[in-house]
């Protein structure tokens, strides 16, 4: 198909690059520089989309990201798919596929559109109304009909290949938008030596400029405005100090001077580089920043308002100066702002029919334009409304009138295929709001404008109400040197303190003289009686003048009660065209000013951003860092396989053959009861607490009385939070009078580091202690059985026999010519030995000791049989038989408790009257009637069997397993007043059937405690 | 991500740091001897300020250690950060 | 938005007024909603509506006092004035109402708590839910699409289970999944390649989703209705007591109101307000950032949380994917955070969702959240006599909201707590009676 709509010549498109692309699955051709948009308007399309509510037809409003209609999916292949993108921000490439949204079958002829019908009976908050009978139908019938209907696009169906990309970046000055005021900013700033970034979300630097026909555009520093671009960017880009990031959004604005940009890497290119992440997410701490974000032209609210070709003034100058492409052939211009006269001068003078200006406003516009319009042989009609529109996917026709003093006169209709409307300026605000600094309501612009900032921020030109390019300039050339002083500035911080910056947000007052003529029309336009069709304030989310109007009859009068109500301003261009207008009607309808009624707050991002960008490279074994032991290679050889603990990867049980977990385990522990096991404990928790008050620090800290520890002893600990409830455990070994080797659970140990060096620096800082994770700097290799010794003997220098090495003994020396702590101690009730040794010589030793264990009977085991070997012992795992609210003696732990001790961290929250209920759940073991029955962790014990819900259990099952070495099936559980229920038949709830067990102790294996003092 | 300055090593983001709740709620000296209303109030009792609030951090990835700071909770800006033992600043010696 | 409007008109008027469930007996107060309302009203462009609520100027002297225009305070005015009867209530909102937590959350609502008395609190509001829109005559959009929490380790499974047998225990609803069916009840989920693989699932059926801002106007509307007063833009400054110490009254933005009762459902803000009656909370407030996609057709039939991997996400009528994030670190009144906590939600996000990596944040908010040192409410009776207060409630508020209202307003009414809410004391504190469920989240060996 042909670009009938492209002019001869002109534009910033390069036209010796043609691009094919399709639209719904029709071919057509477009040039590089082009957007999807103009492209599209180039052959003639004006037809791109369907509303949110009503599937009405709709054409392009906008020519940036503002855009509320013109949505459209893009799709490189199935996995690449991306939805609800504005066809103004799409770039064109060589084979672009795009594909319309929201409507079935066709975007021509939409079935949807029958709700356009139904209108008058779904008003906004329809459905807050209805859909209440019969109950279950909500569910049933009316919300899965509802929900079909709404939604935009399609989400992918396949997972995204994608890759995304992080960085992070410091800088002196960051300026936001590439428009003249930023880049007379960034030039400001750089020129005096600051470190400036400068983003601007199109894919060309310049804004405005890009917008303006070269030929009239007026000149800056004496040069075509364009020249001064090029020679200003070269500069900048020159410029070693100076980050030109094109294609990036500054879309969020956090404390501290921290902005957030995603910068789109490949979506513009017909052939990405695999290599290339698709977008990549900036994290800007900047000492300054500078917001240059201008101005979104404002369209006017007028029945009949949202036909194809009817679109801002401002757009069709785009469409006409940067694309080179005639939005229309006849126009009519509907305006309350000078700027729209310029559209109509320009389009007239490229080859538009314009037959009339419909001024708005009672005043005319200033001289220099109603002698241009004149002098051109526009007719200007003043004191003008629209009465409605005609025209089903495109506007054929206007019906206006004069309406002065309540008087309708001059009604004519316009033939045109072509309306551009403009309501004035709204300034972009949004990210000095997100930086919580102040708006202050300009009348004279109809506008709000920065006014006090919380963070280190300026803003320049349009979007603080500066439109004359001329003042624009100075404006931001101000900012910029302004910005680069502050930020070099001796002992600045890098926030504000409390109260934040002056008075006034930009480098000076706003020169308001050159705009307020200009100023527009915030709200609706005079609805004449004789005026036809709704009129609508946000287009995507079809709210009316009536939505808006119903909400307030209906009470709601906080502008957040009638943008919930209405869904005004909540559609994906988040209100940029609507927001004021809704404003003005509201305040209107209430009989309030705009500033009494308040403005919705700004909320990031400005313009969406993919979540991929958020998530960057945290994908599978990306999403957190892996954590393995020195002998992690060693057991994976051995087809270990491995659970996740914290951070770590632990080896679970060693299958062999088709084994599966519970014969691998069964295994495993008989292997360890008989003849001794081998097994990694190295992600134990350890912490070197060292100094002359060492032992002091650790009675404090402890429940445990550490004063009776001699050197080379070591003894279990038991750590409590200051609530009194047990948080940690491990053995504790004493290496010298002032030097404890302190061991923690696998997940607890930088919470305990943590807590330890709160208490020392905030509570005890008179303590001489020093403590030291060393956790990796040591591998532990636990060898447990009854050959224990026999495996080690030969191979260190540590007296192993019962009277030099007794349980609970610790030594130092070497193993395999290496330096070792050998601690004799046992968590699975068998003589057993723990080796440390330095975490480079594990894997050397462990080899050593699983070669000379091969004599013996070892066997490697994992965490699951080592859980079942402390189970049978009725040794708890912290976080499993314990869960917050477990005291020591419900644990069946007083005995470690240091009676004499004056104090220890939780002691004084044990004498609570609660902690000492007879009720409380203790822990004690369960045997089921039936031996090979494995309760499931987590069931309910109940006193009697049968009991229906909801009832009281008594407590529950914390460990279960199926015991090799016993031949029956063991449990620990935390039973209310437990301890005193031994004997008792208790019964643990099923899905189906309750199941008859026996309260015991907790200790079902060797309970005289024989084997670990062999 | 704020920016915090830690008083041992400078200007660092939030990251690096573990927020350790009200600052000067002190630990009764000794325990056994403290009511339960003071024994609940250490443990659980906080200010909570709407405003000005002083509070620990911990340069956890940085120097390790445990500071002071203001902090103005209506705006999340730092008035100053000072180091254990030390007063607040501006608090009357 | 609906394309099919064949509503069974006959019956919805007629079920307003046998509507089960509190005050739905005094209904006749207010404009019936239904789909023969709305017909009727649209052959005359929907002029006929009047205002939800009104907007009185404040009376001298009250009954009882709310403050806190949120759903905890609405839904309580409305149940003192529909189950006790009160004469006079009025809610006193600093802003608009439905404006805090209410309007910011992410709407999720299950019961599936591990202690029996959180599980009777928050299933007392469960049913309450399942009768709420009828009740009020007012579509809250209540959807039991399901509430799915994913286990990553054996710690998780084992936690997961216990809810599950302890739910079974107190009658409450609650399942285990294996992973595969896990994926059948939500097929976006991803199985493969997982940093921390999903290992199963415990699944509420009953759980779900409700329309947040309709519970707040629905309250509204229905209390208005019985007489209740909504006073928005009032914003307490003090509360005043009498000799004896006991509760008299308020100073407000808009002038002293007096009242022997006083009720506090502030959320982040209720420190502040009961230091006005010299009482410190066990209570911080943290900002919890929440996030919605743009709007897209049908794709997430379900509620889904993982707590290892810190995020929980939805799919919300329009068509938005709804997400929440963690808190962020530090205590603060703002109502914003840091990036890094939306950014690790969506790192969770898209590990378990990939198909969801090129949607794309239309929004991210935050609200504040008061927290309690055992992750329980608190639903009390103060020191100062007349004085009560709810809070305490952290991320979890939202879905207690009719439960919190109504055994609230009980106890307001009668000076004394309801069974249900009587564990919920802030003397629990002091006696070590703590209802942990943080506990739940216990880190394993």
């Amino acid at each position: 198909m042909n670009q009938g709509l492209r002019t001869s010549a002109g534009g910033r498109i390069d036209r010796s690059r043609a691009l094919d692309f399709t639209f719904d699955g029709r071919a057509y051709t477009g040039y590089a520089g082009d957007s999807l948009a103009s492209a599209l308007l180039a052959n003639g399309v004006q037809l791109m989309g369907r509303s949110f509510k009503y599937h009405r037809p709709r054409g392009l409003l906008a020519a940036g990201a503002e855009e509320p209609n013109a949505l459209v999916a893009v799709r490189r292949d199935a996995a690449r798919y991306t939805p609800n993108l504005r066809a103004t921000q799409v770039e064109l490439y060589q084979g672009l596929e795009a594909l319309s949204q929201n409507r079935w079958p066709s975007l021509a002829f939409d079935l949807g559109a029958v709700n356009d019908l139904l209108a008058p009976f779904i008003p906004a908050g329809f459905y807050y109304k209805t859909f209440m009978w019969p109950r279950s139908a909500w569910r049933a019938l009316y919300e899965p009909r509802i929900r079909a209907a709404a939604g935009l696009g399609h989400a992918p169906a396949l997972p995204d290949p994608d890759r995304y990309a992080n960085r992070y970046a410091h800088c002196d000055v960051l300026v936001v938008g590439g428009g003249p005021a930023g880049v007379a900013a960034a030039n400001a700033a750089a020129s005096a030596g600051a470190r400036v970034v400068l983003c601007d979300e199109q894919n060309e630097l310049g804004g405005s400029l890009l917008a303006d026909d070269p030929r009239s555009a007026p000149p800056i520093d004496g040069r075509p405005a364009l020249e001064w671009l090029d020679a200003s960017l070269a500069a900048l880009a020159s410029n070693p100090r100076v980050t030109l990031l094109p294609r990036t959004t500054a879309f969020g604005y956090f404390p501290h001077n921290l902005l957030g940009l995603n910068q789109r890497v490949t979506d513009h290119l017909a052939r990405p580089d695999p290599n290339a992440p698709r977008e990549r997410l900036w994290q800007v701490r900047a000492r300054e920043v500078v917001l240059a974000a201008g101005a979104i032209e404002r369209p006017l609210v007028f029945p009949g308002n949202d036909r194809p070709g009817i679109m801002l003034a401002g757009a069709a100058r785009t469409w006409l100066n940067r694309y080179g492409v005639l939005p229309g052939t006849r126009a009519v211009v509907v305006t309350a702002c000078d700027a729209a006269y310029e559209a109509a001068l320009e389009l007239q003078a490229a080859g538009v029919f314009v037959a009339c200006i419909a001024e708005t406003r009672a005043g005319a516009a200033a001289p220099v334009w109603a002698e241009r319009a004149a002098a051109a042989r526009i007719p200007v009609l003043s004191s003008a409304t629209v009465l409605g529109t005609s025209g089903r996917r495109r506007v054929n026709s206007i019906a206006l009138g004069r309406l002065a003093d309540g008087e309708l006169s001059a009604t004519q209709l316009q033939p045109c295929d072509l309306v551009l409307i403009s309501g004035g300026f709204t300034p972009s605000v949004h990210l000095h709001s997100q930086s919580r600094g102040k708006l202050d309501w300009n009348a004279e612009l109809e506008a709000f404008l920065p006014a006090s900032s919380a963070e280190r921020v300026r803003s320049a030109g349009a979007c603080r109400g500066v439109y004359a390019l001329a003042a624009v300039l100075a404006d931001g050339n101000a900012a910029g040197s302004l910005a680069a002083l502050d930020a070099t500035a001796r002992g600045r911080t890098a926030v504000w303190p409390a109260g934040g910056r002056g008075p006034t947000a930009g480098a000076g007052p706003a020169p308001l003289a050159p705009a307020a003529r200009s100023s527009g029309l915030a709200g609706a336009l005079p609805r004449p009686a004789q005026a036809r069709g709704r009129a609508f304030v946000d287009w995507q989310n079809d709210v009316t003048t009536r939505d808006l109007a119903l909400a307030t009859r209906e009470g709601f009068r906080s502008i957040e009660h009638v943008k919930r109500y209405t869904t005004t301003g909540m559609a994906t261009d988040q209100g940029k065209t609507s927001n004021v207008n809704a404003l003005g009607i509201v305040a209107h309808a209430l009989g309030k000013s705009i500033p009494e009624v308040g403005l919705t707050t700004f909320r990031m991002p400005y313009t969406p951003v993919s979540f991929g960008s958020f998530a960057g490279p945290a994908r599978g074994q990306l999403f957190d860092p892996v954590r393995t032991t020195p002998m992690h290679e060693w057991a994976s050889g051995r087809g270990a396989v491995f659970e996740d603990v914290g951070l770590w990867k632990r080896a679970r049980y060693f299958p062999r053959g088709g084994e599966d977990l519970h014969a691998a385990v069964a295994r495993e522990c008989l292997a360890a009861r008989r003849a001794c096991g081998i097994f990694d404990a190295s992600t134990l928790g350890k912490i070197e607490v060292v100094g002359r008050d060492a032992e002091t620090f650790m009675n404090r800290l402890y429940v445990n009385a550490w004063t009776s520890l001699a050197p080379g002893r070591a003894r279990y600990g038991v750590l409590l939070r200051d609530d009194g409830f047990v948080y940690d455990d491990g053995v504790v070994a004493r290496l010298a009078a002032d030097r404890f080797h302190v061991t923690t659970t696998t997940g607890g140990a930088p919470r305990v580091l943590a807590m330890m060096e709160d208490y020392l620096q905030t509570e005890w800082p008179d303590l001489d202690v020093w403590l030291t994770s060393t956790t990796e700097q040591w591998a532990v290799i636990a060898v447990q059985g009854p050959n224990a010794r026999a495996v080690l003997e030969g191979l260190t220098d540590v007296g192993l026999s019962a009277t030099a090495l007794p349980h609970m003994g610790v030594a130092t020396g070497r193993i395999c010519g290496v330096p070792t702590r050998l601690f004799r101690v046992s968590f699975t009730g068998e003589l057993g030995y723990e080796v440390n040794v330095p975490a480079d010589f594990g894997p050397a030793v462990w080899e050593a000791i699983w070669d000379a264990g091969q004599a013996h009977g070892m066997t490697p085991y994992g965490t699951e049989a080592m859980h079942v070997l402390r189970a049978e012992k009725g040794y708890i795992i912290v976080g499993q038989d314990t869960d917050g609210t477990v005291t020591p003696d419900d644990a069946g732990l007083a005995w470690a408790i240091g009676k004499a001790k004056a104090d220890f961290v939780g002691k004084r929250s044990l004498m609570r009257p609660a902690m000492a209920a007879p009720d409380r759940r203790q822990l004690v073991g369960l045997l089921t009637a039936d031996p090979a029955v494995v309760l499931e962790e987590g069931a309910q014990v109940m006193a009697q069997a049968g009991s229906r819900p909801p009832t009281r259990p008594l407590g529950h099952v914390t460990s279960s397993y199926y015991s090799a070495v016993l031949g029956r099936s063991i449990a620990l559980a935390l039973v209310a007043g437990g301890r005193a229920r031994k004997g008792q038949t208790l019964y643990v709830a099923g899905p189906q059937d309750d199941t008859a067990v026996q309260v015991s102790t907790p200790v079902f294996h060797d309970p005289e405690g024989k084997r670990i003092h062999a | 991500m704020l920016l915090i300055q830690c008083p041992y090593c400078g200007e660092r983001p939030e990251p690096e740091f573990t927020y350790g709740g009200q600052a000067h709620v002190a630990r009764p000296r000794n325990p056994a001897a403290a009511s339960d209303e003071e024994w609940t109030a250490f443990l659980y009792r906080r200010a909570n300020t709407r405003g000005v609030h002083a509070e620990r951090w911990r340069h956890m990835h940085g120097c390790g250690r445990f500071f002071n700071a203001l902090r103005d909770t209506t705006t999340d800006h730092f008035l100053a950060t000072y180091k254990v033992g030390e007063p607040p600043p501006g608090a009357p010696p | 938005m609906p394309r099919r409007m064949s509503l069974p008109f006959k019956g919805v008027g007629a079920h307003v007024l046998v509507a089960r469930g509190p005050g739905a007996q005094h209904r006749a107060a207010m404009q019936p909603f239904s789909g023969l309302a709305l017909l009727k009203r649209g052959l005359t462009g929907q002029r006929g509506w009047t205002p939800q609520w009104r907007s009185p100027q404040p009376k001298p002297v009250y009954d009882a006092l709310i403050v806190g225009g949120g759903g905890h305070g609405l839904g309580t005015a409305y149940y003192l004035a529909s189950e006790h009867r009160l004469g006079s209530v009025a809610v006193l909102e600093k802003g608009w109402i439905g404006g805090g937590n209410t309007g910011r959350n992410t709407t999720i609502i299950r019961s599936n708590y591990l202690f029996d008395e959180s599980a009777a609190l928050y299933d007392h509001a469960l049913k309450l839910w399942e009768g709420l829109a009828q009740a009020l005559n007012y579509n809250v959009m209540f959807s039991q699409r399901g509430v799915m929490m994913l286990a990553h380790t054996v710690h998780d499974m084992q936690v997961s289970k216990r809810h599950v047998h302890a739910n079974r225990a107190a009658g409450v609803d609650n399942e285990w999944l294996t992973p595969e069916e896990a994926k059948a009840f939500c097929p976006p989920l991803n199985l493969q390649g997982l940093r921390y693989p999903v290992l199963g699932a415990a699944l509420q059926r009953r759980g779900g989703t409700a329309r947040h801002d309709a519970v707040a106007w629905g309250y509204a509307r229905a209390a208005d209705a019985l007489g209740v007063d909504i006073i928005e833009n009032c914003e307490v400054t003090a509360i005043r007591r009498d000799a004896a110490g006991a509760v008299e009254g308020v100073e407000t933005t808009r002038g002293p109101i007096r009242a022997r009762r006083v009720g506090v459902a502030a959320a982040g803000h209720t420190s502040v307000i009961m230091k006005m009656a010299g009482i410190e909370l066990p209570l911080e407030s943290y900002p919890l950032q929440a996030l919605v996609s743009e709007p897209v057709k049908p794709v997430f039939p379900c509620v889904v949380m993982s707590n290892t991997i810190h995020a929980y996400i939805s799919q919300s009528d329009k068509g938005e994917l709804v997400i929440g994030a963690g808190t962020d670190a530090y205590t603060s009144y703002t109502q914003r955070g840091g990036l890094h906590i939306p950014s690790h939600a969506l790192e969770a996000i898209c590990e378990l969702f990939p198909l969801f990596r090129r949607l794309r944040m239309l929004r991210n908010w935050g609200g504040i959240v008061d927290v309690t040192p055992d992750r329980s409410p608190i639903i009390a009776k103060t020191p100062v006599p007349g004085l009560y207060v709810n809070c305490g409630w952290g991320t979890g508020g939202f879905k207690a909201t009719p439960g919190s209202a109504h055994v609230f307003a009980w106890t307001i009414a009668r000076d004394e707590p309801h069974p249900i809410n009587a564990p919920f004391t802030l003397e629990r504190f002091r006696e070590g009676l703590l209802i942990d469920e943080a506990a739940a989240a216990a880190v394993a060996h």
